[in-house]
This record gives structure tokens, sequence and C-alpha cells, in this order.
């Protein structure tokens, strides 16, 4: 029996019922429509639910609507309209970009709407520690604390503006008023759900029971397994890897596989306990690691990949084991990476119906296109019977390129006729979606006694789960980029992709080269240690130029900025070592050092076509469209992509309406990956914006220099004194309604790797360079970073203040990775055991950004997301070895290792 | 599944006496033990019940806390010297978020090892209340936890307020050890009080969390230290292994047992200073 209650939301009294003990954050979301109130981890460990219970802040997923009944209860959509505070927090959010994907936005605005009330001019300590409840995955918290000390009193960033311009998201309003709908807020309220029933086991067999009877339990709509997958039961990313099944068919190889699903009302799903399902599972032997996994007696977990090895991928130039053999200096070093969990606070979510015959499928995701072609497959439709339309998506970082609740959706829909929902619980979400590679990596480095690098020998073994995933990306790229952005003499990289019965790994903010830079950046602090050479010196003398050839061949004649951004770090490396030898005059635990890293990454595919269309249509009443499939994840694609078009067609971003990647509608502008999008749909973008640019002066002929512009349903296009004016609503449209429009595909220039690596992988690399200042307790063994100096060299910031975003959030990862994170299959698929840095725990964070423009890069620019987060890890650990005097080579640095190794050294 | 939301104490255990119901309070331990199922049978709900919550002092001198207060309402009041460490403690239970729901009472008979609140009322040598439909018994907070996730709380028992005797005129101090700023789990937690006539300790209690299964005093160590001079605490040995000796600590994802055994030592040492008024937190 429901219970009837009443209590005050957002100023009005709501009558509503529950069941006995639902969650407030379930009540709103379903029963009162309050949709802005998120749900991360029903847990209380993300704080994005935080509500205001008379007016102290709480998680809405920790207590019962019960216990609202007769209280007020406020969330952000209606402080936004009541509160004045809130009302200056979205300015002063959208001002400093502090909300990037916005799940954790309501949380956060929520939780400060509280600390102003009490304190409304607070310090970054206060705001930390208000805010240090809830968690965020993309800005690293640092404009989230600006944003709120100025609230109020800042300065408005402007609205709009070009190439170069630091203006706000274009899609930024929505995020902090409550109104963004992201993967969970898209189904009505009482649409079927789906649960997944999941191997609970590693490797496991199983049977089902009577899967009949169970189905005509009330509210059950049907029981999907293996036999209802349409098409083919299987889906992956890559071309011949795709090996991944919708539901196992008789064996699972990894904890949590989806072996079945129940489709049902929210009241039966809700009822599901898991014993309930008839299936019986047997488990087997598993392997958890690399060496286990390639141990001759393993079980293997696919028949037609020998010894458990999926893929390896290999770089060579030169004989390096005969060049390290005659080098004066080496070093070498094996290193160790964990899982790494993207921990987006959205978990994946998504709904289906069926529209005159065809799925419609919304859900959050990186790569609409992609998802389609693999439901394609899946169901054995063609591709036009399927309409994907991306929610906007809370956090990706690589993950949501995979397929996760799509495949379910659609057959659950396809099968019952009906709309159906399905968001993973956290748990689940951990348990089977991508990780970063677990790395075992091999490295030696020799140079000459002037510390010229004489020889590059790097082997790496990555566990690539039970599915392939984004694998032999991986695999490809660690070889390419192992060197670093440094000239290293011969050279052989080997990466190899190795199979284990764990969650599969797949895109993660740097598809390896993170982790390949964690070695190659800590040997190089040893190798001109070694040497007797600064740090910072050695890089310098070793870094690539324009015209120094890469470990693949290919040659830069341009663009080379890497030596740029380690010189801009010089003051910093200066200023800080002498701060922290001051620091370390006084006795006491604590040990303060500094640490740089350089790092590259290569932007778009490697040596595969990697193309991105833009569309952009005017229709007859002056509304100029501009259709941007480039996936806004929360990095800014919708901004950036958005100011490259208006740049090239010469007129102001606020003219422009957009529309997002509907593939009905919308071109396909590729997956939100591998740093692409502002290089590679920014140049489609920028092509799009000169083709309707050229169309229309060549209609009035007018000069290049002429100035367009939109006033209502005239065009006015102007030269010296004379004004052109092409009347758009006496214009015949064409289907889609528009009277003028472009569409313009850019594809990277590349070339194919020979057997040995050689060839032009990328059009472009973008390249950075970091300095982390951290504090080491010796007698803990905690590290605490203290500050990082950011150098990036993109090209051209096509918006700065999204740079900087991007930057900040690279670096929380990079920290993360670093210090605390650390999945372990069965025992950290939750959020208080899976540890991501609080806000308490990323420092103050300075960007500088470095401008050597690209010839191949619109404007100039070059992509960046990745760029972030590689020279982060390994910055911190050359601090941290400078600090305490101990090299760490197992991630994540855990207070544990780090002083066990004090202990060992003695200390 | 009914839900039961009771505004008197008497009424709660009236639904109690059949032992079937779950207790509910804050939430914050209830829910995530949960998952996402939502609750199955009777949920009593012991958040109305005004007895239940508040700190007062009481007529002898000791203080009496009700168990469904919040660690908000514990870190806010005014309270003497002896509970910094507890009201320490509770400005780092979760975050703000949890402090405002999660109750004293709650965090007890959730009986984690590493629960916050626990070291810091061994230091004050808290009892417990349990009142049943027939009884109501004090016993001291150490002989309540038994064990993890096990305490003496009979099904048919609530437990309704904290006693806390006549407390020392020492100063305490809470130390909580985390892999992360806010939102973490203790790795080891310490709370420690100390009191002087001047130049000479006169009580010393020390209380380790999260190293046991049960947090617990270190009476070796705390004897030891009685009658020694306060500038003994600066002695960097002032800790040594066979202090230690009572715990038990485990390996677990978040640090093995070596290291949470020379981390309780390191923050034993640095507790004391700060309750012995040697140096600031």
């Amino acid at each position: 029996m429901n219970d009837a209650l009443e209590f005050t939301l957002n100023g009005r009294t709501v009558a509503t019922e529950a069941a006995p003990g639902e969650r407030l954050s379930q009540v709103l979301r379903e029963r009162l429509d309050a949709r802005d109130v998120k749900i991360g981890c029903n847990a209380g460990d993300c704080g994005a639910c935080t509500v205001l219970v008379e007016g102290a802040p709480v998680c809405a997923c920790l207590m019962t609507a019960q216990q609202a009944a007769g209280r007020r209860v406020d969330t952000l959509s209606g402080l936004v309209r009541e509160d004045a505070y809130t009302r200056a927090l979205a300015e002063s959010f959208q001002d400093f970009g502090a909300a990037q994907c916005g799940i954790c936005t309501p949380g956060m605005m929520v939780s400060a709407t509280a600390l102003l009330r009490r304190t409304p001019q607070p310090d970054a300590t206060q705001v930390e520690e208000s805010l240090g409840g809830v968690l965020c995955r993309c800005t690293g918290y640092r404009k989230i604390i600006d944003a709120v000390m100025a609230a109020g009193r800042g300065t408005p960033t402007p609205a709009q503006g070009g190439v170069g311009a630091a203006i706000r998201k274009l899609d930024g309003h929505s995020k902090v008023v409550g109104q963004e709908s992201f993967g969970d807020d898209i189904a009505p309220p009482g649409t079927l759900e789906i649960r997944v029933i999941r191997a609970p086991y590693a490797h496991a067999a199983f049977s089902f029971g009577d899967l009949e009877a169970f189905a005509a339990r009330p509210g059950i709509e049907t029981v999907l397994t293996a036999r209802d997958v349409p098409g083919t039961n299987r889906f992956g990313t890559i071309p011949g890897f795709v090996d991944q099944p919708v539901f196992a068919e008789g064996i699972a190889r990894m904890r949590g596989e989806a072996v079945a699903a129940v489709v049902g009302t929210p009241e039966a799903i809700g009822g599901i306990s898991p014993d309930d399902f008839p299936v019986s599972f047997t488990e087997l032997p598993s392997v958890e690691t690399t060496e286990e996994a390639l141990a001759s007696d393993a079980p293997q977990l696919h028949d037609n990949r020998a010894g458990n090895i999926m893929c390896a991928g290999f770089v060579q130039q030169g004989d390096a084991p005969a060049a390290l053999a005659g080098a004066e200096v080496v070093v070498e070093g094996s290193f160790e990476t964990a899982f790494v969990e993207h921990a987006y606070v959205e978990p994946e979510a998504g709904f289906a119906e069926i529209v005159d015959g065809r799925i419609e499928l919304h859900a959050c995701t990186q790569a609409p296109m992609m998802d389609r072609a693999a439901l394609a497959m899946i169901m054995g439709l063609p591709e036009d019977r399927i309409r994907i339309v991306p929610t906007a998506t809370g956090g990706g970082f690589g993950s949501k390129l995979d397929l996760s609740v799509q495949p379910f959706l659609a057959i659950a829909a396809s099968k019952t006729g009906k709309p159906v929902r399905l968001t993973y619980c956290r748990g689940e979400s951990m348990q089977t979606t991508t990780k970063r590679h677990p790395a075992k990596i091999r490295l030696r480095i020799g140079a000459d006694a002037t510390g010229r690098i004489q020889g590059f020998d790097f082997s790496g073994d990555f566990n690539t789960g039970a599915y392939a995933s984004w694998g032999p990306t991986v695999a490809n790229r660690v070889p390419v980029h192992a060197s670093g952005p440094y000239r290293v003499g011969p050279y052989r990289a080997m990466a190899r992709a190795i199979h284990t019965n764990a969650p599969p790994s797949g895109a993660f903010r740097g598809f390896g080269v993170p982790q390949a830079a964690v070695a190659q950046e800590s040997l190089f602090d040893e190798l001109a240690e070694k040497l007797g050479m600064d740090g910072l010196d050695f890089r310098l003398a070793n870094v690539l130029q324009n015209g120094t050839p890469t470990v693949c061949g290919q040659v830069f004649a341009q663009g080379v900025g890497v030596g740029a951004c380690l010189e801009a770090l010089r003051p910093a490396w200066g200023r800080e070592r002498r701060a922290a030898a001051v620091f370390n005059e006084a006795e006491g635990d604590l040990r303060r050092g500094v640490g740089l890293a350089a790092g590259w990454y290569g932007c778009g595919n490697t040596s595969l076509p990697n193309p991105s269309t833009i569309k952009a249509g005017v229709r007859g009443d002056g509304t100029l469209v501009l259709h941007q499939g480039a996936v806004d994840i929360g990095q800014g694609a919708n901004t950036v992509i958005s100011q490259i078009f208006t740049e090239a067609l010469g007129v102001s971003v606020s003219a422009l309406v957009l529309m997002g990647g509907d593939t009905d509608v919308t071109p396909d502008a590729g997956k939100t990956s591998a740093s692409r999008q502002t290089f590679v749909s920014g140049n489609a973008a920028k092509a799009a914006g000169e083709a309707l640019r050229a169309d229309i002066l060549r209609r009035v002929n007018a000069a290049d220099d002429a100035q367009v512009e939109f006033r209502d349903a005239q065009l006015l296009v102007k030269e010296g004194g004379k004004v052109h004016h092409i009347d758009l609503a006496r214009m015949v449209p064409d289907g889609e309604g528009y009277v003028l429009r472009a569409e313009e595909t850019y594809d990277p220039p590349t070339r194919p790797l020979d057997e040995n690596g050689q060839g032009e992988p990328y059009a472009q690399f973008g390249y950075a360079a970091q300095l982390a200042v951290v504090e080491v307790d010796m007698a803990l063994g905690t590290t605490r970073v203290v500050r990082m100096v950011a150098a990036h060299d993109v090209g051209r910031a096509i918006n700065p203040l999204l740079v900087e975003g991007q930057v900040e959030g690279g670096i929380a990862q990079g920290l993360g990775m670093a210090l605390m994170e650390e999945y372990i299959p069965g025992r950290t698929e939750n959020l208080h055991d899976y540890l991501i840095p609080t806000i308490g725990d990323v420092p103050p964070i300075e960007t500088l950004i470095i401008e050597e423009a690209d010839a191949h890069g619109p404007y100039g620019a070059k992509g960046l997301g990745e760029h972030a987060l590689v020279p982060t890890a390994p910055a911190i650990l050359n601090a941290i070895a400078n600090a305490a005097g101990v090299r760490m080579r197992r991630l994540p640095v855990t207070p544990t290792r780090l002083r066990a190794a004090i202990v060992e050294a003695g200390g | 599944m009914t839900y039961h939301a009771p505004t008197t104490l008497e009424a709660a255990l009236g639904t109690l006496a059949d032992g079937q119901a779950s207790i509910l309070a804050g939430g914050t331990d209830f829910y995530p033990a949960l998952g996402t199922a939502t609750p199955r049978g009777a949920v009593l709900d012991l958040t109305r019940i005004p007895e239940l919550r508040g700190i007062s002092q009481t007529v002898d001198g000791g203080w009496r806390i009700g168990a469904t207060t919040t660690w908000s309402e514990i870190a806010a009041a005014r309270l003497p010297p002896a509970f910094t460490a507890l009201q320490q403690a509770a400005r780092e239970v979760g975050a703000v978020q949890i402090q405002n729901a999660g109750t004293i009472g709650g965090n007890l008979c959730n009986a984690s090892p590493a629960a916050d609140g626990v070291p810091p009322l061994l230091l004050l040598g808290a009892k417990v209340e349990l009142v049943s439909p027939v009884a109501r018994r004090r016993l001291p907070l150490a002989d309540f936890l038994t064990g993890p996730r096990q305490t003496v709380r009979a099904p048919d028992e609530v437990l309704s307020a904290i006693l806390i005797p006549t407390p020392p005129a020492g100063a305490s101090a809470f130390l909580k050890l985390g892999s992360r700023k806010y939102l973490v789990i203790s790795i080891v937690m310490v709370a420690a009080l100390i009191e002087t006539d001047g130049e000479t300790i006169s009580d010393a209690r020390i209380a380790v969390g999260a190293c046991a299964p049960v947090a617990l005093r270190l009476a070796g160590l705390e004897h030891a230290l009685r009658g020694q001079p306060v500038r003994a605490l600066n002695a960097p040995d002032i800790v040594g292994a066979a202090d230690l000796s009572p715990l038990t600590p485990i390996d677990d994802v978040r640090a093995d047992a070596s290291y949470r055994r020379s981390a309780a030592a390191e923050l034993i040492r640095r507790a004391l200073l700060i309750a012995g008024g040697l140096v600031n937190e």
C-alpha cells in the first residue's frame, strides 16, 4: 500500500504518494516530475541528488519520501526561480564554465546555495567544505570553486564571440537551471523498465529454468535472452573484433555479463529479487591478470585468440637493442597501472519506443552513428529503420563510445512494441562498462654522456578484459606514442592486448598513452639524474622539433609546440623548486617536491579514415541552423564548432540555432573520441561556413570581404557603402525547409603504417607539458598535490575558457589515476570503495596556453581532450620522487604503497 | 510493507514488538545497504520522535545525546573540550549532506569497524541506552558493539540515547586518515584525550578505529602515559609496538594491515600532541 503524503516542493504544496520506504529522489523524479534531481549512485556517494530539506542540503536518495512529509523541499529548478543566490550562481557557473556535462551541476548549485545563504562571501576552503559531498568528473572543480566565490560579484563572460574568444557555452543555460535532459530524463513516468540479469562470477556456465513461467508473473511483459536477438548477437567497435554478445550464450566471460533481461512495469521490476530469476550458474576457472592469462594452462577466453592474446601493435626504427648495448648510460624499469573506471556521474541510461515502425532510441552516447550501425546489426535491420537521438551525456571520457543500454532497449521495444527504459545502477555501470587498460610495462632507455638519447625499447602487456572493445586501438596507439614527444634514436615498442575475465578495457581519455607516459617520463627523470642533468634541460635537449622525424618516421615541418610548452614551464620550474627547498629546510614529516612531464597525442584515428560532416541551412524566416553532430559530452563541442562555423560564415554566434546529433537529421560528425572534434569536425564546420558564405556572396556578386548579416527574413550583404538584400522568404525551401544550405566533409590526411609502424598515423599531434608540486607526509605515505602548472599547445585556442576546462578536468583524472583510482572487479563496484578526487583533492591549476598553429587545424587549432591528462600522472610521480626520494612504479600511489617504499628506502 | 513514523517512543516500541521492522533514521547506511532495492517488510522511522533527538546536560553533570541527533547538530553544539574529538569526527562523517541526515545512534547501530563516531565516544566512556517494550537497559558502548555489523541490540529494542558521564576537564582531538579529502571511509582513525594538572598528565585516553573488528581503547598506553610529564608527549617513540598489540588490523582495498598499524602509531602520536596542547592541528 502506498502512503499519501504532502510536502512543499519549490514553494508549492504537493500531494503525492510513495511506497513504504521509497526514496525521496525517486518520488521527486518519477511522481513529481522533478527531473532536475539527478541520481548518480543511490548511495550518498556522489551528491548529484542533493536537495534542500528545510534549507539543509541532503541526498534525496538517502531519505524516504515520507521523511519529507510536511516539510519544505527545494530543488535546483525551484531555487533558480526563487532564490537570488541560486540565480547568481546560475550566471556565475556559466561565466566560469563551471558546468561541463552538467550532471553534477544541480547538486553543486543546491549545495552552494545553502552555503551562500549562510556565508554570502565564502573563501575557497568554505566552498570546498560545503561542496565536498558532490562529485564532479569533468571540471576538476576549480572553476566551480571560482564560480561560487564570485557569485553575484564576478565579471560576466561574453555570450558571443568568434574564434579565439572566451565565451560562455552556448548550451550552458539549460544545465544551470535544471532543464538539461540526460539519458534517464526522457522516459515518461510509468514506462516499462528493464532489469538485466547478470553473471555473478568472472567466468561461469549457466542454464535457465522455466523462463515462460517467470514471464507470466504479474506485471512482467517478457523475458529476453540470446534467442531474442533478431540479428547478430555481437557488438564491438573495431572491424574484425566484434566479439561481445548482447546476451551471453551458455558461458559468461566476465562478472556482470548479461545473460537475460526482464521487461515489466516499474512495480514488477522493482519487486524482482536477484534470486528470483530462474537461472543457475556454475563458476569456472578464471584469469584475472595478464600473467595468469598468458600461462600455458590458462583457460582460453576466445577460440580464435590463442594464448589469450588478442592483438599486438609494433613500431620499430633502427636497432634499439644494439643501440642500448652501446649506450653510455642506461636506465630501465617495470611499471604497473590499474584498471581505471570512467566514473562519470551519469550512469548509462536511455529510452526507446517504436515510432512508425522504426526504433527510436534516446540515450547518452559519444557516437550516435556508431550506435546506429551496431544496433542495425544486432536487430538485423537496415540502418534507416533505427533513429538515434542522443540525450545530454553526463560524462563520457571514452566509455560511452561503446554500446551499453542500447541493445536491451532496442530489443525490448521491438519485441513488446511498447516504450521501454533502462538506467544502469552504479554497480552494473561499474561492473560491465569499459575501463582504462591496466598495463605492465617494461622500458629501457639509453643516452650518451652528453644527454642525447640513443635508444628506447618498450614492451607493454595491456589487460584488455573479456572482450575487444577498443583494445586494438590501444595496442596500436601505444607503440606510436610511447617515445613521448622526443627524438629517441633507435626505437622498438610492442604493446599486446591480453584477454582476462574482467570487464572490457576500452577507450578512456588517452587510449593507453597515459600509461606509457608514466614509464617514459619517470625514466627520463632517472636518466637525467644519472647524467647529472637538469630534468627540464634534458627533455629540451631531446625534444621533438619541426622537422625531426617521429618514431614512425613522420616529419612535421611545422606545428610542433612541445618545446614551447616545456620552455613555458621554466619560470615555475625554478620558482617552485626554490620554494620547495625553503619548505624542506623546516623539520617535520612533510616533504615538498616538484616534478614535470611532457606528452603528446595524435588527433583522430590512427592511419584510418576519420571523416566528419557538418551541415548548415538557412530557413525562409532567416533562421540559421547548424547541424552539429559532434557530440558534446561536456567538453564544449557545441560551442567550439559553432564558433568556428560562424567565424567562417562571418556572422555572430548568437544568430545560430543548434541541431544535435539526431541520426535522422544531422550528418555523421564522427565519434567524440581521439581528441578529434575540434580538429576534424572543426575543419568540416569551417568548410561548411565558408561554403555557405561563398554561396551567399555569389548570389549578389559580392567581394570576399563583404559583411553578411541576418535580419529576420532578410539576408544583408554589405560591401563598401552598398547593401545587397537577399529576400529569404521568397526563396523556395528544400525538403528540409532550407532556402540556403551547405554541407562539407573533412577527413584528415594520414598514411598507413607499414609492418614496422612507419608511416603517417596522424595529420596533427597536440602537445603538453605539466609541472606538479606535491607534499608527501613521510610518516603516513600520503600525498597532497599542492599546485599544477600546465602548458598546452592547442595550436589556436578556439575558446580559451573551454581550453582551461579541458586541462583542469584532465588533470583531475590524471591525479586520480596517480594517487587513488584502482578498480578491482567484485570489490570496488561503488563510488565509496572506488575513489575519485573530490573538491578537496584537486589543487589550483595554472594553465598556460601555447598556440603553435597547425597547418591542418581549423584556424590552426589542435585537439586537446586527451592531452590534458597524459603528462599528469608522471609529473606527480616525478614530484613524489623529488619529495620523498622514492620512485613509485606501481599506480595508484596509495598511502600503503608509498609508505612501504619510504620504509624500504630507510625513511 | 508498512511505513511507520511514530511521534513517540512508546508507539515506536509497539511497532517493534514483533521484532520484524527495519529501523530507519538518517538513511545514510540504510539505503546504501539496500542497493537499488526498495525495503521489504515494515520500516520504522525514528526521526519524528522528539524525545530521541537533541543534546542535553543531565543533573549529575553528564550528557545525554538523543540517538537521532544528527552529526550537524553535534558539530554545532556547545560542548566541553573533552567533546572536541566527537565534534571533529562529526565534521568528517561523509560530507555535509551525510552530516545533515546521518545520526549518531545510526552510526553505532550500523556497527562499522570504521564508524567515525565510535573512537571519540569510547574516549568519553559513553554508554548506550536501549529500550524495549518491557525494559530499559544501559551498557557501555564497548559492550554494545560486538563485531563488524554486530551489536547486542535485540530486534525489539531501540537505541534511544548515548549517555556520557561527567567528562574530564582535558582536551581531545580526532584524526581521520583516508585516501582523499572528503567522502572517505577511514583507513585509520584515532581519538585522544589528555588531561593535565599543569606539568603532569593526569588522564590519557586513546581510542583507535578501523584497526580491529570494533574500535577500541589502548589501555596499556593510557596507563603508561598517566603521571608522565606533558612534554613526554614530544618523544618521537611515544607509541611503541607493544602499545598497539590490541589492534588486529586487516588488509582491504583501502590499506594493508601493516600500514594500518604504522599509521595508527603515527596518528596517535599526533593526536596526543594536539590533545596535550603541544601543537595546533
